[in-house]
């Protein structure tokens, strides 16, 4: 009874595109970045940077687009450091992007004790508003859900779009991908492997910051330590479970988020209210798991994934 | 750009880069501090006096680096055999839990049967906590570094309902605090008034232990063989599932003992804040030992020295602490940097 009354609500699925809009700018951003065959561990930091930048921005008096392109600047700073380590001197990844991560957070968490030195609760910024489109808003249960967000929610679903018609239908998009399946192949065209790879990764970079912006400047409206909680890392997972693919990672998203809504619901019932939060705390993760379980037998990896390109090496 | 290896590299090429790694990260932080408002040259010097300057401050450096050697073992072990194990935080709250379970009063023994049970009984709730991923990656194909990645945030969340459940102090005033280990529990301190408890003394000895398996062992031989290339390990019929299983238990166990050694040698019990991210941290120690168990001990120290010295530091200078994290995560991404340019050259085209 009760789970019928939630999904027949507005406000679940108005919050469920709310909750999937930051991690669908953050998946659009790792899904390019390991299409061209670079695992990018930087994620959860480079939200973490974005998301204070972002803020930061707004809270010193730009405005709200102009704090989002900041924010986009700082994460394509990080993705320019990350990719310019593991792609022309091939690090590991995987170091490279945990280091990123703590250096992006440490240097986020350093900022804000810098610039806000005496402050017990962080001050708020006006965020960006809903911002209702005429009639379509209007339609019952999906109507508020898809068109009566933010300016930002919107942007998240036109992101998806872009992107895949740039990986599919465009020259870039095919040099890209190939990029992660078959290095040599697009090195033999004549093209930088290493530019191809470095641009992936410095644009990625800049979705993940502003999948962090939009909890400081859309959800909320102020910054916390620990609010990207383990999202880039979930995102990671999205990647997998969309099978590198832009909709299916899409769908993933909003799939996720809408479990993530409904949990916060039920755990304000009856029957939730037995049980404890932590258990509710849980899910996103344990659902990321399953998820991975679920996809792993059909998913189609880039074959370069992980695989530093260096010319001449046979 | 190209890289090209050196075949001979000269003992200058050996030393260089990573001593200029290191220089640079001292640099960097100097001047974050002067950004902060200290004075930027006398910040190497405070983080110095700060890690080692007095007795006291290197004992508490030495008992920073005892957790730091568990879980940079940990981390070790398993990304030798390229098992990208990031959980080491979910398997030291695994320790640190069957210590305080079994540590409270559960088992009445005396210590020298009490202490190697509660230790082989955390490395045993480690191992089984790192061996899921490791099935899933094995049996499923599932990436182990999501999965380990996630299970830390889980396993921290069942830590924090334990503590409100269970496991709470029923004296604890209403804080999210275990009970205090009987005193049969507790690891001794290593001389009579030094504050070092036998945990750093296991450190060691772990890190012996560890070098003799991948030295003078066939499990050593398989580890480094899946690792260097898994498709050539199984041509040559390493069970190269089981060698992952395998280094998942011995990874994980590693990594628990760190939540072992903090509660039953420092602590006496276990708060949610047990451990302010040694798991994380060890990949760091890992990385700055190339995955080497003795250089482990020497990297603990390193990283161990740069946390209570700059934290010292920042507090003396008036600099967010967080700047010893920025220091870390410098120190990791040139020096890896520094030790890819001691092997190859830069050739442009």
């Amino acid at each position: 009874m009760d789970l019928v009354d939630i999904l027949l609500s507005a406000s679940f699925w108005t919050a469920t595109i709310r909750i999937a809009s930051p991690l669908i700018f953050a998946t659009m951003g790792e899904l390019i970045c390991e299409r061209a065959g670079v695992l990018n561990l930087g994620i959860e930091g480079i939200m973490v940077a974005g998301a204070f930048a972002g803020w930061m921005a707004v809270y010193s008096g730009t405005g709200l687009w102009t704090g989002v392109a900041i924010a986009m600047l700082v994460g394509m700073a990080f993705g320019f450091l990350h990719s310019l380590l593991t792609v022309p001197f091939g690090l590991s990844q995987h170091v490279v992007g945990l280091g990123l991560t703590l250096l992006a957070t440490s240097l986020t968490y350093f900022s804000y004790r810098l610039a806000l030195p005496q402050v017990t609760s962080p001050p708020k910024i006006q965020a960006f508003e809903v911002l209702p489109i005429p009639v379509l808003s209007d339609i019952p249960i999906i109507g508020p859900a898809l068109f009566a967000q933010t300016p930002l929610t919107y942007l998240a679903f036109a992101l998806v779009l872009v992107v895949s018609i740039t990986l599919y239908r465009t020259p870039l998009g095919l040099a890209l991908r190939a990029a992660g399946e078959n290095p040599a192949a697009v090195a033999a065209q004549g093209l930088s492997v290493t530019a191809i790879r470095m641009g992936a990764v410095i644009v990625g970079s800049g979705l993940m910051a502003v999948g962090g912006a939009f909890l400081t400047m859309s959800a909320f409206d102020s910054f916390f330590f620990e609010m990207v909680n383990g999202r880039g890392w979930i995102c990671i997972a999205l990647v997998v479970f969309g099978a590198w693919k832009p909709g299916k990672a899409l769908m993933g998203a909003v799939l996720f988020a809408a479990f993530d809504a409904a949990q916060i619901r039920i755990q304000q019932t009856p029957i939730g209210a037995n049980i404890s939060y932590q258990v509710f705390l849980m899910m996103p993760y344990l659902l990321s798991i399953l998820a991975l379980v679920a996809m792993s037998r059909r998913a189609e990896v880039p074959a370069a994934l992980m695989v530093p390109f260096n010319k001449g090496e046979r | 750009m190209r890289l090209e290896p050196i075949s001979n590299p000269s003992l200058t090429r050996t030393i260089v880069p990573p001593l200029i790694a290191l220089g640079s990260t001292v640099v960097i932080a100097s001047l974050l501090a002067m950004i902060a408002g200290a004075n930027p040259f006398s910040v190497l010097g405070l983080i110095l006096k700060g890690a080692f300057g007095s007795k006291f401050a290197a004992l508490e450096t030495l008992n920073r680096a005892t957790p730091l050697i568990f879980t940079g073992l940990s981390v070790a072990v398993a990304f030798r055999a390229k098992l990208w194990n990031i959980g080491a935080e979910a398997q030291l709250y695994a320790g640190a839990v069957v210590t305080v379970v079994l540590g409270t009063g559960a088992l009445t023994l005396p210590p020298v049967a009490l202490i190697p049970i509660i230790a082989l009984m955390a490395m045993i709730a480690g191992a089984i906590v790192l061996l899921i991923p490791a099935i899933l990656k094995t049996r499923f194909g599932v990436d182990e570094v999501v999965t380990t990645l996630l299970f830390n945030f889980i396993f921290l969340l069942f830590v924090s309902m334990l503590l409100e459940g269970p496991l709470k102090d029923p004296m604890g005033m209403g804080w999210p605090k275990s009970a205090r280990l009987i005193p049969e529990a507790r690891l001794p301190r290593i001389f009579p008034g030094l504050r070092l408890h036998w945990g750093f003394a296991l450190a060691i000895i772990a890190a012996i232990v560890v070098w003799i398996i991948q030295k003078r062992t066939t499990l050593g031989y398989e580890m480094q063989a899946v690792g260097l290339n898994t498709e050539a390990a199984r041509f040559a019929g390493i069970p190269v599932r089981t060698v992952l299983i395998k280094t998942a238990l011995l990874s994980g166990g590693l990594a628990a003992l760190a939540g072992f050694s903090e509660v039953a040698g420092l602590k006496g019990s276990l708060t949610l804040d047990l451990s302010p991210g040694f798991g994380y941290t060890g990949i760091i120690v890992a990385m700055l030992a190339l995955l080497n168990p003795l250089a482990v001990i020497a990297a603990a120290f390193f990283v161990a020295g740069i946390f209570v010295g700059a934290d010292s530091m920042s507090r003396a200078a008036g600099v967010p602490t967080y700047l010893a994290d920025i220091m870390l995560a410098t120190a990791l991404l040139l020096m890896v940097l520094a030790i890819l340019l001691t092997r190859f050259r830069i050739v442009r085209e």
